[in-house]
């Protein structure tokens, strides 16, 4: 006989809760990098919009979660994976930030031709991605072994980050005209360079679920 | 290092077993427990939990066809010897039950009851010792001006305390709780918690409590019995957070069937 078959279901209900809030996070920034690279403003105002929807996501699960140390008294793992809600969900939350951020340099943007054939940024968004999709799986699963993958593409997505930038600034001079262009640009590798941070974030919290351990992998 | 930890231990339990006629409840355990700090227990009904507490003090001496090997080492004494003088050691290893049990005397005649068998007879001595007592349970200013008034009359969480002062009054070493606040209500029972945690100054505590949370909120250390055999004791927050045996896991995150 399963004692806690109640407080089973509600700790399963909150996990599929944070899924599918990292779902629309993970969806919101894909839109955000479609709306850049085909400079669509309206899909950049979508993205911009449906942030309310994530945010409320993250109240939901916060609500839910403070009900279960009220009036579960969790210990132990239980515990542990309420703390990891909360976490993760703030975690989630932000990216979500960030998708809306880039999609704010999108409208900044408008229309203006790109200086260059954005080729780099997607590949840093890619990197990105798959850091999320690793530390989703890894959330998912609960598998070590995938959150220390994760945290381990970092310091790509960082020197990445690095080099771009460097990149940017060096057009400047040369097109000062679309200096607002390059510095919007900079910004969206910034944010990127966050959304694998948060990625990172995430798969610490995996660790400290299975072992207990606050491990800092965001070297 | 070891030195230290040896003069620290006021018990050492070694190989201890125990049998209630056919039955094996307490199976080869090991274990020390510290000074002046308090050591829970817990497990679920029937683990040997509360068979262990009443070995401290030999309480389950009295019952018939009981048979216990090992070592129980009280102040570097094995109290198993057959020499021992139960009447001392219950003396220094006083015992609390899972009920206020007062007897039917006057709440002064209740705090008083050890001492006076003990041999105390001078009456200013007494005052003092019955004063000193109560003022440690914190029951003094709620029974000061009635302390010749039934002991029965006062509630299930003063009558628990006033137990507890009684326990007390012998001046014992030990205090061994068995479900000390299970019949009482939630303000009693944080009374006696708040209480564990002041007594711990003076006196080495051992409880046995089915409430985990209390055993979370008021023990240094932790030990998770289960069928006879001590499965795991560390400290309280390790159990509570990462015990490393996942019958420890499935017992205290309620998932034991």
């Amino acid at each position: 006989m399963n004692t806690r078959s109640n407080f089973d279901q509600n700790l399963n209900q909150l996990k599929k809760m944070q899924l599918e809030m990292a779902a629309k996070a993970e969806k919101r920034i894909k839109d955000a990098m479609l709306a850049l690279l085909n400079q669509d403003i309206d899909l950049a105002n979508r993205v911009i919009s449906g942030d309310n929807e994530i945010d409320e996501l993250e109240h939901e699960i916060h609500e839910k979660a403070l009900m279960l140390i009220a009036t579960e008294s969790p210990v132990a793992r239980d515990l542990r994976r309420i703390n990891v809600a909360l976490k993760v969900s703030s975690e989630v939350e932000r990216m979500g930030d960030m998708a809306v951020n880039i999609a704010k340099s999108v409208v900044q943007i408008g229309k203006d031709k790109h200086i260059k054939e954005l080729a780099d940024i997607p590949h840093m968004m890619e990197m990105a991605l798959e850091m999320v999709a690793d530390a989703l799986t890894a959330f998912y699963t609960e598998d070590i072994s995938i959150a220390r993958q994760c945290a381990e593409k970092d310091d790509a997505v960082d020197d990445m980050f690095g080099k771009l930038i460097h990149e940017l600034m060096g057009h400047i001079p040369k097109n000062p005209e679309s200096t607002n262009q390059i510095i919007q640009l900079s910004f969206v590798c910034r944010f990127i360079e966050r959304i694998a941070d948060h990625s990172t974030n995430i798969a610490e919290n995996v660790v400290f679920l299975e072992t207990g351990k606050r491990l800092n992998l965001n070297h | 290092m070891a030195i230290q930890t040896l003069t620290r231990d006021i018990f050492d339990v070694k190989d201890l077993n125990l049998w209630y006629g056919d039955h094996h409840a307490l199976k080869n355990i090991d274990f020390p427990i510290q000074k002046k700090e308090v050591t829970a227990m817990i497990g679920p009904s029937g683990c040997g939990k509360s068979t262990f507490l009443k070995t401290l003090n030999l309480m389950n001496k009295m019952i018939p066809n009981v048979k216990i090997t090992g070592e129980v080492n009280f102040d570097g004494d094995n109290i198993l010897n057959p020499k021992t003088d139960l009447v001392e050691l219950r003396k220094r290893v006083g015992m609390v039950f899972q009920k206020g049990n007062p007897f039917p005397q006057s709440i002064y005649d209740n705090v008083a009851y050890g001492p006076r068998i003990h041999g105390v007879k001078k009456k200013t001595h007494l005052d003092e010792i019955v004063t000193k007592a109560l003022i440690d349970v914190a029951l003094w200013d709620e029974v000061k001006d009635r302390l010749h008034a039934p002991a029965l009359g006062l509630s299930g969480g003063q009558q628990q305390r006033l137990c507890i002062a009684r326990a007390l009054a012998t001046k014992p070493e030990v205090l061994l709780m068995d479900e000390p606040t299970s019949a009482l209500d939630p303000i009693s029972t944080l009374k006696i918690e708040e209480l564990i945690l002041e007594l711990k100054e003076k006196y080495t505590i051992v409880i046995v409590t089915h409430n985990m949370q209390q055993a979370a909120r008021v023990s240094d250390k932790t030990a998770f019995f289960l069928m006879g055999e001590l499965i795991e004791v560390d400290l309280t927050p390790n159990i509570f957070s990462m015990p490393k045996d996942t019958r420890t896991e499935d017992y205290i995150t309620g998932r034991f069937g």
